[in-house]
Parts: structure tokens; sequence; C-alpha cells
């Protein structure tokens, strides 16, 4: 299978490569238009800032290729904020693929720290995205800005109200958690993915 | 719910795992890539990798660990030591590694905080600090816990909960907060200090120092408030499995990932 992992200078490419690999698949890292619009999977992963990174994918024109991907697509952490319609993380319109906003997280009581860091569950699982995983597996994130639960929302987890940890629309999937960094279960996941046809 | 996390940590000096290792089943017990697997499958949730090498040619050898550990094992981990400048960050990250631990070097140049939380995010930046009261009392009040330097061995002026805000507002994502007054001596975490560290700060805070039976993990999360707690030769010595640790965690009432 050919899957291509979208470089964009993001950090984190190296952890999803490294998982990819774990489960037999070498993956391309490229920024190359044809690469990616022939590969049979795209990963759009990501750590950074949401202004910088927008910035930086539509200089490289890299905003509108990855909107008019038709192959499935997964977009990890920072990769699914950017996929909403905007980020208050340097107040950035974002590509628009899921209708929703992205947020910061707002501690309400002493103990609530931000960033999120750490295990937390997943609940609500409705997609092929997350067959064989039970209610209240325990997968990884590290994020300050959330998206609330929307039409597209195929996963929820609870830190101080409950968010999308997971989206879909058409052949677009995201996870706000690292699946690479999950453990079996994120293996599970990324396996999914690859297996999803269409 | 967010789980209370348990993160082993491995001191690596030339390449090879320092703290002695009993476990049995073993092809090698110095192997920084497998002690971190074994540690990884019995449920860790993150691992520290802790170079204590000197020599150039060690450094080299630590990022071919840090390679070897990111293509092996699938939970996060976060390497420290000799960490000076932006461009050892790079290197390391590059190599895999998910987080970086900035101790002394954070303290003689605080700017690096910054420096990392800006080109790499916070989320990568933990600071560790080894702290301990002046006079060696732990009874002693609040101002008097004090910085210490390049493993312990040199007082600073900065007062702990002074320096731990300062960290967090040049953009820290994480505090690693070690008691030197409780590190190896198994008598359990610094509880009072971690408490008024996890309610000054808006960050995680991990514990460290103090770890010698399961009881001293659930008062650092209960009492001490802590959101990790981190712990080397229990684990290193079979003394406390992981998986037993979480599952008497759990019993306890703690949310922990089993």
């Amino acid at each position: 299978m050919n899957v291509a992992i979208i470089d964009y200078n993001a950090g984190n490419i190296y952890s999803v490569t490294y998982a990819l690999k774990r489960l037999g698949i070498h993956p391309l890292v490229t920024a190359d238009k044809e690469a990616l619009q022939t590969a049979d999977k795209v990963i759009f992963p990501g750590v950074g800032e949401a202004k910088t990174t927008m910035e930086y994918l539509q200089s490289h024109k890299l905003d509108k290729l990855i909107v008019d991907l038709k192959q499935p697509l997964l977009g990890i952490c920072l990769g699914l904020q950017l996929m909403c319609r905007h980020s208050e993380e340097g107040n950035v319109d974002c590509l628009g693929i899921f209708d929703a906003p992205v947020v910061r997280i707002q501690p309400e009581r002493h103990e609530d720290k931000v960033p999120h860091i750490g295990w937390n569950t997943l609940t609500e699982l409705k997609s092929p995205l997350y067959k064989g995983i039970q209610e209240n597996e325990f997968v990884f994130f590290v994020h300050s800005y959330y998206v609330p639960v929307n039409a597209h929302t195929i996963a929820t987890t609870n830190y101080i109200q409950d968010f999308s940890s997971s989206l879909h629309k058409d052949n677009f999937y995201a996870t706000q958690f690292h699946p690479e960094k999950s453990g079996q279960i994120g293996e599970t996941i990324l396996r999914n993915f690859l297996d999803i046809l269409k | 719910m967010l789980a209370k996390r348990i993160i082993p940590c491995l001191d690596v000096k030339n390449g090879t795992t320092v703290k002695g290792v009993h476990f049995v089943d073993f092809r090698d017990a110095g192997d920084p890539v497998e002690l971190g697997k074994q540690y990884s499958d019995q449920g860790a949730d993150e691992l520290v990798y802790l170079d204590i090498t000197a020599s150039h040619e060690g450094r080299k050898t630590f990022l071919d660990v840090v390679r070897r550990v990111a293509a092996t094992i699938s939970i996060p981990f976060t390497v420290g030591g000799g960490i000076n400048e932006l461009s050892d960050v790079d290197k390391l990250l590059n190599a895999g590694a998910d987080k970086v631990s900035i101790n002394s070097s954070a303290i003689r140049n605080p700017q690096l905080i910054e420096d990392i939380a800006r080109n790499f995010g916070s989320q990568v930046c933990v600071v560790a600090i080894d702290a301990k009261p002046a006079g060696g009392s732990e009874q002693k009040a609040v101002e008097t816990w004090v910085c210490y330097l390049n493993g312990g061995r040199i007082p600073t002026g900065k007062n702990l909960f002074d320096w731990a805000k300062e960290a967090e507002n040049r953009g820290a994502g994480e505090i690693l907060f070690t008691s030197m007054a409780h590190d190896g001596v198994k008598t359990g975490y610094a509880n009072e200090a971690l408490s008024i560290l996890s309610e000054a700060l808006n960050i995680p805070i991990i514990a460290s120092g103090g770890a010698g039976e399961k009881e001293h993990f659930r008062d650092a999360f209960v009492f001490g408030k802590a959101d990790a707690a981190l712990a080397a030769s229990v684990f290193h010595f079979g003394e406390i499995k992981i998986n037993e640790l979480k599952h008497y965690l759990h019993n306890e009432g703690i949310s922990v990932r089993l």
C-alpha cells in the first residue's frame, strides 16, 4: 500500500513514520502534489501552532490540495484542528473540511491543567476507524485547543467538558489524540484506517 | 477521564542502562531499548531517558538509542541530559523523541524555555527541577525550598516555587519536580511541596524522588495532587511491577490506564 505523509515542516512526522513501519508500511514523506494525489492513503500529522502552520500550507499551496484529495485521509492532532473552519490559536481561518470551530481549553477548577496531556478515554465511538475498539479505551493526548462535539464527531472524550476526540466526513478522518503514541489501541486504529477502502 | 501517569526513568551512559536490573527474562539487561519495551508492555504510560554521558562520542550513541526507542516503542518518551541549546533539542526531536527535559541549562539560560516553546511547542518542553529545603529538613516552610544545579551539587538562589512559576510563564509544558531530600530514601514523595506546586501552577506536575512502596504513588496523586509519578530503582530492581502498581492504584480509586 502506498501511504503518503504530508511533509509540511511539522514536528512528530517521525513518530507517525515509525508507527507505520511497525505495521509493515513504508510511508513516503512528501509535499509533492502528484505523490499526494496518487497515494492510496494520506496522513496529515502535526504538532505546532495553527496560524504559522496554516500560513505555511498556504504559501506552499498545500491548503487547496488537501481539501481536494479524494482518498482516505487521516489528520492527527493539529492536523484535525487545521481541517476545521477556524482556530482560536492565532485567530486563523483553517481548511474548513469540518464545519466546526477550534477553541482554547478553559480551566474551570483549580486542578484543571492546560495543556491536556496524557491518557484519556474514548467514548461514543461510531466509525469503522474504531472497529474492534471498546468504549473507554485509553489513548494519548497532548493539546491546548479542542473541537466541540458536532455533527462530524465520531468519538468523544471528556476533559473539563466533552469534546471531539475524532471527526469524520466523506473521505476525511481525524483524531485529536496521537494513535502513533497510543500503544496497542493506537496501532489498531491506524490499521483500521489503512483498511478503509474509500 | 484523564489518567494519572506512571513513568519509569532510565539513566543511560554510553548507550547502556546504568542502574541494576533484575529482570531474569532479559536477553540484555543493559539495553535501554529492551528495558523500555518491557516497561511499555507492563503498562508504563511514558518513559524518560536521561543521558548521563559526558563525552561527545557518548552523546552520539545516545542519539542512536533515541532512534531505536522511537522505532520500537509506541508510547511517548522524554529525553534529557546535556541539552544546552536549540540545536540539541532539534537533534533529539529529529531522532524521534516526543519531549525534552531541561534542568541546569534552563536555570542558567531561562530564555531556552521560551526558545523551545516557540520553535517546537510548549508540549515538548519539560522543565526538570531538583530542589530541597535549605537546612535539609523537609518540614521547613515553603520559602526555604531551593533549586540546585548539576544533579544537585550546586545550590542556586532560586526558590522552587518561584522558579517553577517562572518556567510556566516562559512556556514550559510540564514540571518534573525531584525532591532531593526524598530521592533514594524510599519513604515517599515530597507530597506537601508537590501539592503546593500543583495548586500554584496550571501545567502538569510530575513527581519524582522517594518512591519505595505502592502507597507512595497513591499518596503523590491523592495528597501531592501530582499528575504523574516518576520512579527508577523500584522498577529497575523489580521491587514494584508496573502492572501490579496500576491495579493497586485502580483499586484505590485512582484513574489509571489498565
